[in-house]
């Protein structure tokens, strides 16, 4: 479990993230969705540090993030997988390097169970026999893929995923959602995904926190997201034609 | 001055949470040959042209009847070892290796590769940034040797070819009251130089913010501010180990 309190954090003037607050359950995918430039990556970023907060308290499992010392926001880094958004693949290494990393640089383990390892969460992401490839001869799927089996193989407590839909057809992004929903629930991770994609929204939101402004307005499950009375969530979700039309019946 | 102290405070990172030896040794191998075996035609050609053009001007410059003509080659050591091989080529390294270091971790910057190490817990300066640097100060003195010998060699031919000035003369002047100092002091230079390249162009380069065009300022601005470090380090270092007590 994952929690965060008072969130905040600004980029000169300007306020990108205000006074956030929430906790992210174990074993489900935990949404957290709005339109561009909301604060999304950037509070999964403060979540993890890599940007950090001006004010406000991470904890993974009570442990506090924030004010760990260096030793131990490394500890607490170990346990983490995350997928970026374009992959963030390392160019100079093949996929199974790329897979292989996170195990080469933390794991102590035999070579032969690093590979058998290797294979078996490619095999997991549908990219059996893509080891000698590299990043350049992937589709965006297949990099995202790779992106998330890298994120897997060293067994993390804690997954991220920022945008794992964006630049991909309905159909790849279907499956990308459909692997994230497995593999949490298969490896208990405790498991955050920001998008803007209202498909994964309807498709694996079991927990959704909804930023506006950078300000949290609204916060539940895939099942109440079409009456949350929450005017410009309405706004979000109902922002293509089919569901305008949706609207129009319901209203 | 801000500027400044974090470029010292991303050198103190180079040290903190370290990689173990096996994985840093694999790293500066392969840093080894993209620095140091790839710049070596280059190294090779401008330095052999660099010798003939000097000894041709030196000799242009040498007309009076009562200076000897071993004293062309004897200049022409002196500034090959003094300041040619190791500081006209440290601009030249600037801009092949430095401009690429940038770029390099630049690239990497934008499309969140050094992020993507960060959130392993594992330090992406000391991983990406100390095999740069270790191998430019292992490599970079080698280069400058191969840059001198090709430079007084591209002057022994100019001289043998138009007939300036005969082999037996050349080799003379190049030994005659030659100062072994001057090859330590070369060496000290390049040691200095290949530091202040990668560490400042990697500085740069870990630091882009922004896109593809920013990779490209970021790797100008590596090449400007490495070549103003060389300049003022060269400064520093004659008068520091040449001026007379």
């Amino acid at each position: 479990m994952i929690e965060i309190q008072h969130i905040s954090k600004s980029f000169g003037d300007k306020k990108i993230l205000k006074d956030i607050s929430g906790t992210f359950e174990k074993g489900k995918p935990n949404l957290i969705i709005g339109a561009s430039g909301t604060g999304k990556s950037v509070l999964l970023k403060c979540i993890v540090e890599l940007v950090k907060p001006d004010e406000g308290y991470v904890f993974f499992d009570r442990r506090n993030f924030t004010e760990a010392n260096r030793n131990g926001k490394i500890e607490i880094r170990r346990e983490i997988g995350m997928l970026f958004q374009g992959g963030a693949l390392f160019d100079s290494k093949t996929v199974e390097e790329n897979v292989r990393f996170p195990l080469d640089m933390l794991a102590v383990m035999p070579k032969d169970e690093k590979q058998d390892r290797v294979n078996l969460v490619l095999n997991r992401v549908g990219l059996k026999g893509a080891n000698k490839k590299m990043p350049s001869e992937l589709s965006g799927g297949m990099r995202k893929r790779v992106g998330i089996a890298r994120a897997i193989v060293n067994n993390p407590k804690y997954l991220f995923c920022d945008e794992p839909n964006s630049g991909l057809d309905p159909q790849t992004s279907i499956l990308i959602d459909e692997l994230i929903q497995v593999l949490t629930s298969d490896y208990d991770t405790t498991t955050i995904v920001v998008t803007h994609d209202m498909n994964s929204v309807m498709g694996i939101g079991e927990n959704i926190m909804f930023l506006y402004q950078g300000e949290k307005l609204w916060e539940g499950g895939k099942d109440d997201i079409t009456h949350s009375g929450v005017e410009q969530l309405d706004d979000f979700v109902f922002a293509n034609k089919v569901m305008i039309a949706m609207r129009g019946k319901t209203s | 001055m801000k500027e400044i102290g974090k470029y010292f405070i991303f050198l103190g990172y180079l040290f903190t949470n370290r990689e173990s030896f096996k994985t840093h040794y694999s790293l500066i191998l392969d840093e080894c040959v993209r620095i140091g075996v790839n710049s070596i035609f280059l190294f090779v050609l401008v330095s052999t042209f660099i010798g003939a053009v000097s000894t041709v001007q030196t000799a242009f410059n040498l007309v009076a009847p009562y200076i000897p003509k071993y004293v062309i080659s004897q200049v022409v050591r002196e500034m090959t070892v003094l300041e040619l091989a190791p500081t006209v080529m440290a601009i030249v390294y600037a801009g092949k290796v430095g401009s690429s270091m940038s770029g390099n971790l630049g690239t990497m910057r934008i499309t969140e590769q050094i992020d993507a190490l960060e959130v392993m817990g594992i330090n992406s300066i000391n991983y990406l940034v100390l095999p740069k640097i270790v191998a430019s100060v292992l490599m970079y003195p080698l280069l400058v040797i191969v840059s001198g010998v090709c430079a007084l060699m591209g002057g022994y031919l100019v001289g043998m070819i138009t007939g300036i000035l005969a082999p037996t003369e050349y080799i003379y002047g190049v030994r005659y009251l030659f100062n072994e100092f001057t090859i330590t002091f070369a060496l000290i230079k390049a040691v200095t130089f290949g530091f202040l390249v990668a560490s400042i162009s990697s500085y740069k380069g870990y630091y882009t913010e922004g896109g593809a065009l920013e990779v490209g300022i970021s790797s100008t601005k590596a090449v400007t501010t490495s070549v103003i470090a060389i300049l003022l380090a060269d400064y520093l270092l004659a008068q520091l180990l040449l001026s007379p007590a």
